[in-house]
Formats: C-alpha cells, structure tokens, sequence
C-alpha cells in the first residue's frame, strides 16, 4: 500500500505513544497520530491541548487548529493555558510533541532565530509553549523533516532544551523533564542515548538506508548497533489516518 | 454604579487605544481573536504600539505590515494552519515596513507574567526556559535560586497591558461578558490589563448575564468599552457561533508574500472598508452562513436559586 513520508511520521510518532499516557498534544502530525493511538494500542492515552482543552476522544472531525469548535464537544475539561501548562509543571505529563526549525545531535530545537538574534538572518514564528513542554515533560519526541541544513551540530538558538551539551546537562540545568527520546523525521527515527544524551539511528524508513539519512545529518551519524528498517505502515494504521484527514491537509 | 459603556468599535479604538499603547489581543489562542478591532486599529493608523499575546494566528502579521507596531512580547506570530507570517519576518530581518524589537516568551511564561499582575505579585518564578536562549536574548527575564532548595529558577516579572481586547459570545452594556470554549489566556489578560474593551457578538439584557455569574470573565470594573459586532472574530472561529474560515487563512498567506501583495490586500479588506460591515459584505452571506454550527449542544441550565 503506498503512503506519504507524513503518513509514515504520524504512524511512528503514534507508536511512541504508550497506553496511559498523559500527551501535550499540539497541532498538525501528532494531533493525528493522538487519534491513531487512541484507535489502535493507546485507548486509555489521554490529550491535553495548550489552549486548554482535555480530551479523552479525539475529536469527531479534522482539526487545523486545536481552537478549531469541533475540539470542544466532548472535552473531559476545557479551562486556560495557566492551567494546562500547569499539569506539565505538576509532572503530570508523561509525553510531549515538539516540532522544530532546526533540531541539533542533543534534541535541542530552534524555533526563534537563524543567525545573530538582534538581527536575524530569519526570523522563525518562535516558540508557542515547545520550551514548556521541553523542560517538563517526563519525555518528548521531535517531530520534522529531514534536511541537512536543519540537522546541525549545535543549534544557533535554543528555544526548547533537549540533552544540552550531553548526559547530565539536564539535571545539572535544573530541568525537572526527561528531553527528547525520540526524532522521527521523513527519513528514519532517532534514538537518544540516556548516557550521552547523543542521537542515535535506530531505524531508516522503508526506501533509505543509513547512508541516506547520513547524508541528510549535519552531524558525525551514529548509528545503533540494532539499528533496522523502520516497521512498514499497516493499511489499519493508513486507513485511520486517512479517515482523520480525509483531504490530506496534513499528510499529503 | 455601574456606567453604560456600549459604544461603536470606531469610537472604543480612538479613546482607548492610543499611539504607543500596549495592546493584548488573541488571548485565547486560535479562537476568539479580535480581527474586527484589529482592523479598525489600523484604518486609525495607529503607531507605536506593543503587542502582547501568547500565539497570534495572523492579526499580529497584520498590524506589523500595516506598520503599527513597535513591539511584541509574546511567544509565536504566523498562519497556524498554513505556516509562517510574512511581515512579522520582514518587519524583523529587514526592518520593513518599520523595525520592531522582539521580547520572547512561551506560552506558559506570558501566562505566568499575567497571571502574577492579577494576584498583585511582581514577579513569578518558574523553572521553564532554564537552559534556553530566552534568558540570553530578553533582558525581562532573571535567573535566580530558589532560597528554600537553592535550584534555579527562573523569574518572569509581571506585565500589565494598557488594554486587552477581547471577542466574547455574550455581555452586556456594562461589559459584564460571558466567554465559552477555547479560553487560552482571556481570564488573566483581561484581569491583568489596566483596560478591557469587550466585543460581543450579542448584547444581552442585565439580568441574562447575570444569571450566570460565575461564567462573567473578568469584574465590569475593568471595562472601558462594549462594543457590538457580530462575527467579529472571523476569519477565526468563536465557540457556538461560528467556525475558522481556513480558506482566508491560506489566501492572505499567498497574497501577503510580498509586500506589494500584501498592501494590495491591506487596500482590499482593510483600508477599502469603512467598517466591520464592509468586510463582512466582501465575505458575503453564503460564506458566513457555511460557518455556523453544525450541531447544537446546549449546556444544562443552572441551578443559582437562594
């Protein structure tokens, strides 16, 4: 069955999901891969939205954004953003999605500035609540596109904290969170060593190899000794992925 | 005693948002965002303004290309479903229409600074943005230790908006209002501002608002203004009213990629209009009318009696 790289970022980021969990949900990929999740080896999974949404459904139509009147029917509580960000920093949040601009080997995201901040060379949208959900969540995996240029040795600016400069940095800095554990991006997924706190290859997806992801890195690859091709979608994972965005708004 | 303060938008802008204010709007993230006031605020060619928010789903982009705009202190501007926002990129890497000076926050640290001027407090700390650039690049922010645990902390002092505008389902004309659904940070940026102007899709009788009190947003004391204008959050959607036009979203996007597109645009919608009327014509009935809930879901009434 075919199947778009986004379709396949959303089974993965899904995947991550474990029964129980309490998710910051956030908007596009991992809004749809909640309600894969939820369908299919999540259905105790429980969604919490940053502008104050909690659900335990997901919603009954497509979302192009959280605030969107169909997240509303059904919520289990709908309050503010103080008190959502507060659940994250009770540590009642055991997982967290976070995309980014350019992402570096510890997991820490720029989302606000390439090049010197005063006067950037790019001005990025910024950070939402990514650095609430980075320094709190008990884990969070990253989700984006793959591009050399966005895969860089050390990130220009961090506006959500990953492992630092290695193991340690975290608890050191005061971070009462876990960081990243996982990068799924168009290529492959990433694993992060809970020693070094380094992103490892765990798995290239169908179609790559380690080669083809290596190309993609700006940094020195390492790949996990048990590293192997990424899972291939079922056509159940596809087709509720499809019936969750029926025009592809998101996945095509 | 309570003063009648319903006026018309026009009238509500002029007096109460000045040059160089600083305004908070969109408190309520993707929802409720107050387009029709933003509108009006740049046919009064408004400068010098600070804008607050957490998020802003395209009215910032707007005001900063219509060159209102000095400052912001919040935590994202762009198009939420279809990416970035073109003149919140201009106006910072160029300095095109005018230059403006970015004080970064997240979301949960723009909470925290309004939420500490509700409770009266000067600052509040947080161990958020520990280990970011945020403490690097906005000089609002300091870093101290805990003197109970001696961990670090960081500290986001409190911030007080001249005025926060809001769009509500409900209110009446003493700005006592009711907002449902996607809340965000409305109930500290209202409580917080020194000012609130209240856009209400209806004005109700008194006694219709207030056989709901718990569900008044913020004490009358604080408005300034009521303003009726329906639909006066589009193109983003209001809870029970109407839903998000995605459609405008994606189209300003396109035509805001240049800032010739983006003048022609402001010239279309904006400026060519008088009123909130005017954009609502240009958008036409049909359009509005594909907007309205599909299916309704009344809450259970409420028992209040004594």
């Amino acid at each position: 069955m075919e199947y778009t790289a986004r379709e396949l970022m959303v089974i993965a980021a899904a995947r991550e999901i474990h029964d129980g969990d309490v998710v910051f949900v956030g908007m596009r990929l991992p809004l749809l891969a909640f309600a894969l999740a939820k369908r299919t080896h999540a259905p105790e999974a429980l969604g919490l939205f940053e502008n104050g949404i909690v659900r335990e459904t997901p919603s009954s139509e497509m979302l192009y954004t959280m605030s969107d009147p169909p997240n509303l029917p059904g919520a289990t509580w709908s309050t503010g953003t103080a008190n959502i960000m507060g659940m994250l920093a009770q540590g009642l949040v055991d997982l967290g999605f976070i995309g980014g601009a350019e992402v570096d080997k510890y997991g820490n995201l720029n989302t606000s500035y390439i090049g010197e901040p005063r006067a950037p060379k790019v001005k990025l949208p910024g950070s939402g609540g990514a650095p609430d959900i980075a320094c709190y969540a008990k884990r969070f995996v990253i989700v984006m596109p793959q591009e050399k240029h966005r895969f860089v040795e050390k990130v220009g600016f961090v506006t959500s904290t990953g492992h630092g400069d290695g193991g340690g940095w975290r608890a050191r800095t005061g971070l009462p969170g876990g960081g990243p554990v996982a990068l799924i991006t168009t290529l492959g997924v990433f694993r992060f060593d809970a020693a070094s706190g380094e992103a490892h290859l765990a798995s290239w997806h169908p179609g790559q190899s380690a080669d083809t992801v290596r190309a993609q890195t700006g940094w020195a690859l390492r790949v996990a000794p048990d590293a192997r091709e990424t899972p291939t979608p079922t056509a159940h994972e596809l087709s509720i992925v499809r019936e969750c965005d029926p025009q592809g708004f998101w996945t095509r | 005693m309570s003063t009648e303060k319903l006026t018309t938008m026009a009238d509500a802008i002029d007096r109460f948002v000045p040059n160089g204010a600083s305004v908070c709007m969109g408190a309520a993230l993707e929802a409720a965002i107050p387009f029709a006031a933003g509108h009006e605020i740049i046919r009064q060619r408004r400068t010098d303004l600070t804008l607050i928010g957490p998020i802003s789903d395209l009215l910032f982009d707007q005001l900063i290309g219509a060159g209102c705009v000095a400052r912001f202190v919040g935590a994202w501007v762009g198009n939420v479903s279809s990416g970035l926002g073109h003149n919140y990129r201009r106006a910072a890497e160029q300095g095109i229409p005018r230059p403006i000076v970015v004080e970064d926050h997240s979301n949960f640290t723009i909470s925290l600074a309004l939420l500490a001027t509700t409770l009266g407090a000067p600052y509040i700390p947080t161990r958020s943005l520990l280990g970011t650039g945020f403490l690097d690049v906005n000089p609002a922010f300091k870093r101290a230790t805990d003197p109970w645990t001696g961990d670090p902390v960081v500290l986001v002092p409190a911030i007080q908006p001249d005025v926060t505008i809001l769009q509500v389902q409900r209110a009446d004309v003493y700005g006592r209002c009711h907002l449902w659904g996607t809340l965000g940070i409305s109930r500290e940026a209202a409580y917080a501002a020194k000012r609130v102007i209240v856009v209400a899709e209806d004005i109700l009788p008194t006694d219709r608002i207030l056989s709901d009190p718990n569900l008044i947003l913020v004490p009358d004391v604080k408005v300034a203004a009521v303003v009726h204008e329906p639909f006066g959050a589009l193109p983003s959607p209001l809870q029970g009213c109407y839903g998000r036009l995605h459609e405008l979203f994606a189209r300003y996007h396109e035509a805001s990629r240049t800032v010739e597109g983006f003048q022609r645009w402001l010239d279309e919608w904006v400026l060519g209009v008088t009123d909130w009327k005017g954009f609502l014509d240009k958008l036409g009935g049909a359009t509005l009318k594909t907007l309205t809930p599909k299916r309704s879901q009344l809450s259970e009434p409420l028992e209040y009696g004594a």
